[in-house]
C-alpha cells in the first residue's frame, strides 16, 4: 500500500490523458474533485492488486451522462457513497475498495476522489489499459464477468438499482433514468471478488500512469526530451514526426468520428500518416504500409512537451510525434479483438500488434 | 465634424489616436507604459489630442483599452472585499469555489465563500428550491465586511431565476453600495470556470471604477466632455456603467484591438494579423472582421476561466528582443527584452545590448538610429540571425492557418519593420498607414454587441425558430448596450448539440455587433 497526495494526482491526470488516447473526455472536474478530496480526507491509499484478498468485495465508480452536464453540475460527492451503501445492502457485504473502469478520460479520475470520502483504498487496475467508448469494452465482460447489479444515483439522493439480463439492458435502462437524473449520475458498477479482479483486470495501470505524468513534468523542469522516457515506460514505438496538415470531422451516431493527415518532419519528411479516430485514436496508415490499430494504442503527442493532444485538440499546424503502445495480451484474443478490433469499428484491416508492423516496417525499409 | 480619441495601453507602450467621423487618423502618438498605467494614459490623450488642434468640445467619444484589470489579477493587488456565493447544493459540493485557483490569490478571496441550495438542472427544472433563508444569514453575517459579490447558480445560462432572487436579498440586506457580479452575464456552460470568472470580476470592480473614473476626470481637466467607452476581448465596446460592473470583461482587449485595427487600416476581413512589439511578437487569425476566438480554457492570472479569448500564438521576438552571440559563432534570440528600454540599451541608439533592431538596421532593412554604430558586425552572421528570426514568425504563421493554401498577412505594431515583404505561407504581405498604432485605431473603431449562449432544446421550436429566438436576444442585447439597430448585423453564430440529451438539446451562441448609435 502507499498514499497518493496531490503531486501524484496532478502526474496521474497527465498519464491518463495519454492513455486516454485522444478520448476519454477532460478530466479536469475529475482531477479537482480528487484534489479536494485530499485536502478533506487525507491522500489516497492505493492497493496493488495482489494486496486483495481473494474473496473481498471490489466495486468499480465513476459517472455516466453527458460530460456537459457534469462540468455544470459538479457532483455532491454523497452519490457515490449511497450508491456504495446500497449495493453492499443488497448483496449483504462491505465493499473493500474501488478501481476505474478505464484510464482514459474523466473516469479515471473518479474513483480516486470516491475512495477518499469513502475511506476505502484504490486498486491498482483497470478494465481497458486505454480508453473505450462502450461499456463492455472492458476485459471483465471478456471473462463473463456481469455489469450488474450496478448503482446509479444522483446529487439528490435518488438511487436506482439494476439487475439486468445483461450488459446492454444495464446500458439502455441506466441511460434513460440518467436523463430523468438531471443528464449526468454516479454509478457503483462491476462489483466482483478480489480473485475475479485480479484474475480480469489491468494490474498497475496508475503506477504507470504516474510515471508517465511524472516524467513528462520532470522532462519539461530539465529541459530534457520525454518521448524517449515515454516509449520506454509504455514499451511502445514512435510510429511517424509530423505536422497536422488536414482534419475532417463529422459527428455520427454520437461519435466524434473523423481522420486527420499528418505531413511527415525530419526522417518522415515525404511521408503522410492518416489518423483515424473515432473519440480515441483507432488506426494510423501512411500511404503504403499500416503502423498501428486498435485495440493497440495510439497516442499522439506535442513534440516539443510531450503531451498528449485529443482528437479534439488536432488542429492545423500542430507538431507532432505518435507513438504505438501494445495494449494488454487480453485484447489479443479472438474475443478481445471482436469486441474492439478493427472490424468493431467498421475498418477493413486485420488486426496485426504493433509490434510486427514495426518490424515489417523495417525490413521494407 | 465630431471626433473620437481611442487609447490602447500595450505591455511596452500605450498608444493613442485622434479620428474624425469618416475614421480619418488626424494625429497618433506613443508613450511609454507607467506602472500605475493611468498616468500613461492621461499622458497619451493630451499628447494626441495637444498634436491634432482639433476643438476640444468637438471631441465625442473616448475609447479606452486597458490593462488595469489584468495587472490587478495578476499582481493580487488592489482586489474587492469579496464573498462568494454558489447556488447548487447538494449538488457540486464536490468541488467547493476557488478549488484549483493558486494559493496566494485564494487566499484573498476565500474568507467568505457559500455554498447555498437551489440551482437548476439543464432543462430548467429546480435542482431545489432556492434557501432564501440561507441567504438572508450569508447577507447579514458579510454585511460591512465586503464590497463586492459573485453569485453562481447551477446551469443559470439555461435559468438566472436564482441568481437574481440571490442578488435581490443581497442588495436589500446589504445596501445599494455592494457590487454584485452574477455569473450567467459573465460566462458561459461550465460551472467553476465561470464561478471563478464571476468571482474574479468582482475582486477587480473597484480597480476598474477607479480607472474609469480617473480617466473621466482626466478628460474633464482638458476639457473634453466627451462618452467613455471601454472595450473588451471580443473587439466590442462597453459603456462605462457596464465596464465598472462587469471588468473581467475588458480582459486581453489589447490584442483583440489591433487585429480589428489592423482589419480596418488593410481594408480586409480575412486574414492573418502579425503584431511585432517590443517584446513579443502576437499572431491572430480575422476571420469576418473579427479575431478568431480559442476554443481551449483561459487562465488569467492562473485561474481556469472560459472565456473566449482571440486565438494567438505569441513568441519571444520584437525590436527590443536580446541577440547573443556566443565565442564559436553559434547564437539566441530572445527570449528575453530590454522593451521600453531600447532608445537607451540598442546599439543604434549608443547603447550596449545587441537588438534585433540593430540586426535589421546593421543590414540596412530599416533606417532607425545610428546605422555606424552597427557597421562594424559581422554580415554573414547577421544574416543568419536575421533568417531565423523571418523563419520563428514563419512557423508560428504557419501554426495559425487552418490550411496550407496562402493566406494575406497584415503587418502592424511599432516592431513590424523587422520583418520583410515577403513571408513564406503568406500570399501577400501589408503594411497600412499608421501600422504603428493600429491597436489604439481598434479602439477606436470598436462596434458595440450583444450576445446570447444558452441550451435550448431544439424539439420545442425546430432548430431555424430557435435560432430566430437566439438571433432576436443577441440584437436586443446589443441595442442595451448602445448600438445603432439600423447597424446590427450577427456577426458569429454557433449551434452544437450536446451528446447524450433528450429533446435534442443544443448549446446557442450568437452575437451581434453593431455602430456606436449616435445619441
Amino acid at each position: 500500500m502507499r498514499l497518493l497526495g496531490k503531486q501524484e494526482i496532478e502526474d496521474i491526470a497527465v498519464g491518463a490523458a495519454l492513455l486516454g488516447t485522444g478520448g476519454g473526455g477532460d478530466p479536469y472536474v475529475g482531477k479537482l474533485m480528487a484534489l479536494q478530496a485530499i485536502e478533506e480526507f487525507g491522500p489516497i491509499p492505493l492497493l496493488s492488486v495482489d494486496e486483495v484478498p481473494e474473496d473481498a468485495l471490489v466495486v468499480s465508480s465513476g459517472m455516466m451522462g453527458a460530460p456537459t452536464v457534469l462540468v455544470e453540475k459538479v457532483p455532491s460527492g454523497h452519490e457515490a457513497k449511497v450508491a456504495f451503501q446500497t449495493l453492499e445492502k443488497y448483496l449483504e457485504k462491505k465493499v473493500f475498495a474501488t478501481f476505474p473502469i478505464e484510464a482514459g478520460g474523466v473516469n479515471s479520475m473518479l474513483p480516486l476522489a470516491l475512495a477518499a470520502q469513502l475511506g476505502l483504498p484504490v486498486v491498482d487496475v483497470d478494465g481497458m489499459g486505454r480508453a473505450f467508448p462502450e461499456l463492455q469494452m472492458v476485459t471483465f465482460y471478456l471473462d463473463g464477468i456481469s455489469a450488474t447489479p450496478m448503482v446509479i444515483a444522483d446529487e439528490k439522493g435518488n438511487v436506482t438499482l439494476l439487475n439486468t439480463i445483461d450488459n446492454l439492458w444495464a446500458e439502455r435502462i441506466a441511460r434513460s433514468a440518467t436523463v430523468q437524473k438531471g443528464g449526468s449520475v454516479m454509478f457503483a458498477i462491476y462489483p466482483m471478488t478480489g480473485k475475479n479482479l485480479k484474475e480480469s483486470g489491468i494490474h498497475n495501470i496508475l503506477r504507470l500512469e504516474e510515471e508517465i505524468g511524472r516524467s513528462i513534468r520532470l522532462a519539461k523542469e530539465n529541459n530534457r526530451d520525454p518521448i524517449e522516457e515515454i516509449l520506454q515506460l509504455t514499451n511502445g514505438f514512435e510510429l511517424f514526426r509530423g505536422k497536422v496538415v488536414d482534419v475532417n470531422r463529422k459527428t455520427e451516431t454520437g461519435f466524434a468520428r473523423g481522420t486527420a493527415k499528418i505531413e511527415g518532419l525530419e526522417k518522415y519528411k515525404g511521408e503522410t500518416l492518416e489518423l483515424r479516430f473515432q473519440n480515441e485514436h483507432l488506426l494510423a496508415k501512411t500511404e503504403d504500409r499500416l503502423l498501428c490499430v486498435t485495440p493497440d494504442l495510439i497516442a499522439v503527442l506535442d513534440s516539443e512537451t510531450g503531451l498528449p493532444i485529443t482528437t479534439e485538440g488536432l488542429r492545423y499546424g500542430a507538431r507532432t510525434v505518435v507513438i504505438g503502445i501494445p495494449c494488454n495480451p487480453k485484447w489479443r484474443t479472438p474475443k478481445g479483438i471482436e469486441t474492439c478490433g478493427p472490424a468493431y469499428f467498421g475498418y477493413d484491416v486485420e488486426y496485426t500488434p504493433v509490434e510486427e508492423l514495426v518490424k515489417k516496417g523495417a525490413t521494407m525499409k | 465634424m465630431s471626433y473620437r480619441i481611442g487609447i490602447d495601453v500595450g505591455g511596452t507602450h500605450t498608444d493613442a489616436v485622434l479620428l474624425d467621423e469618416k475614421y480619418q487618423v488626424i494625429s497618433e502618438t506613443k508613450t511609454p507604459t507607467t506602472a500605475d498605467v493611468s498616468t500613461g494614459i492621461y499622458k497619451a490623450m493630451r499628447e494626441v489630442i495637444g498634436k491634432s488642434g482639433v476643438p476640444r468640445e468637438k471631441i465625442r467619444y473616448a475609447m479606452l483599452g486597458t490593462t488595469h484589470c489584468t495587472n490587478a489579477i495578476v499582481e493580487r493587488k488592489r482586489l474587492n472585499k469579496v464573498a462568494v456565493i454558489r447556488i447548487g447544493a447538494p449538488a457540486t459540493l464536490a468541488v467547493k469555489p476557488l478549488v484549483g485557483v493558486p494559493d496566494d490569490l485564494r487566499s484573498h478571496l476565500e474568507k467568505y465563500v457559500y455554498i447555498v441550495r437551489g440551482g437548476h438542472e439543464f432543462d430548467g427544472r429546480e435542482i431545489a428550491p432556492l434557501d432564501v433563508e440561507h441567504l438572508y444569514r450569508i447577507a447579514n453575517e458579510i454585511k460591512g465586511k465586503v464590497d463586492s459579490v459573485a453569485i453562481t447558480s447551477v446551469f443559470s445560462p439555461v435559468s438566472k431565476d436564482h441568481e437574481l432572487k440571490a442578488a435581490e436579498i443581497i442588495r436589500e440586506v446589504l445596501g445599494s453600495g455592494v457590487a454584485i457580479s452574477l455569473s450567467h452575464e459573465i460566462g458561459s456552460i461550465g460551472l467553476l470556470e465561470r464561478e471563478n470568472a464571476t468571482i474574479l470580476n468582482a475582486a477587480v470592480v473597484n480597480v476598474a471604477k477607479t480607472a474609469a473614473e480617473g480617466f473621466i476626470n482626466a478628460l474633464k481637466a482638458e476639457g473634453i466632455n466627451a462618452k467613455v467607452f471601454f472595450g473588451q476581448n471580443d473587439g466590442t465596446l462597453m459603456n462605462v456603467e457596464y465596464a465598472i460592473k462587469y471588468p473581467i470583461l475588458t480582459i486581453s482587449c489589447g490584442p483583440t484591438n489591433s487585429i480589428r485595427g489592423a482589419s480596418y487600416l488593410a481594408q480586409l476581413s480575412n486574414a492573418l494579423v502579425v503584431d511585432v512589439g517590443g517584446t513579443t511578437t502576437d499572431i491572430g487569425v480575422l476571420i469576418h472582421s473579427f479575431p478568431r476566438e480559442s476554443s481551449l480554457a483561459v487562465e488569467i492570472g492562473g485561474v481556469r476561466t472560459n472565456f473566449r479569448m482571440p486565438d494567438l500564438v505569441s513568441i519571444g521576438l520584437g525590436g527590443g528582443t536580446i541577440i547573443r552571440i556566443h565565442q564559436d559563432g553559434s547564437f539566441t534570440i530572445g527570449p528575453d527584452s530590454v522593451g521600453y528600454k531600447l532608445p537607451e540599451k540598442g546599439m543604434v541608439f549608443g547603447g550596449d545590448t545587441l537588438t534585433a533592431t540593430d540586426v535589421v538596421v546593421a543590414l540596412g532593412k530599416a533606417k532607425i538610429g545610428d546605422p555606424q554604430k552597427v557597421a562594424h558586425l559581422d554580415k554573414e552572421l547577421l544574416n543568419r540571425i536575421y533568417h531565423q528570426m523571418v523563419e520563428m514568425v514563419e512557423e508560428a504563421i504557419d501554426k495559425m492557418k487552418t490550411s496550407a493554401d496562402p493566406v494575406p498577412v497584415i503587418l502592424v505594431g511599432g516592431g513590424s519593420v523587422l520583418l520583410p515583404d515577403k513571408l513564406k505561407g503568406a500570399s501577400k504581405v501589408i503594411r497600412p498607414d499608421h501600422f504603428g498604432v493600429a491597436n489604439a485605431i481598434g479602439a477606436a473603431i470598436a462596434q458595440v454587441s450583444g450576445q446570447v449562449e444558452r441550451v435550448f432544446a431544439l424539439d420545442e421550436l425546430g432548430r431555424e425558430k430557435t435560432l430566430e429566438l437566439a438571433k432576436k436576444m443577441a440584437i436586443d442585447e446589443a441595442i442595451k448596450a448602445g448600438a445603432n439597430p439600423e447597424t446590427i448585423e450577427i456577426v458569429d453564430m454557433e449551434d452544437v448539440p450536446l451528446a447524450y440529451l433528450p429533446g435534442n438539446a443544443a448549446r446557442v451562441r450568437v452575437k451581434a455587433a453593431g455602430v456606436l448609435s449616435a445619441s
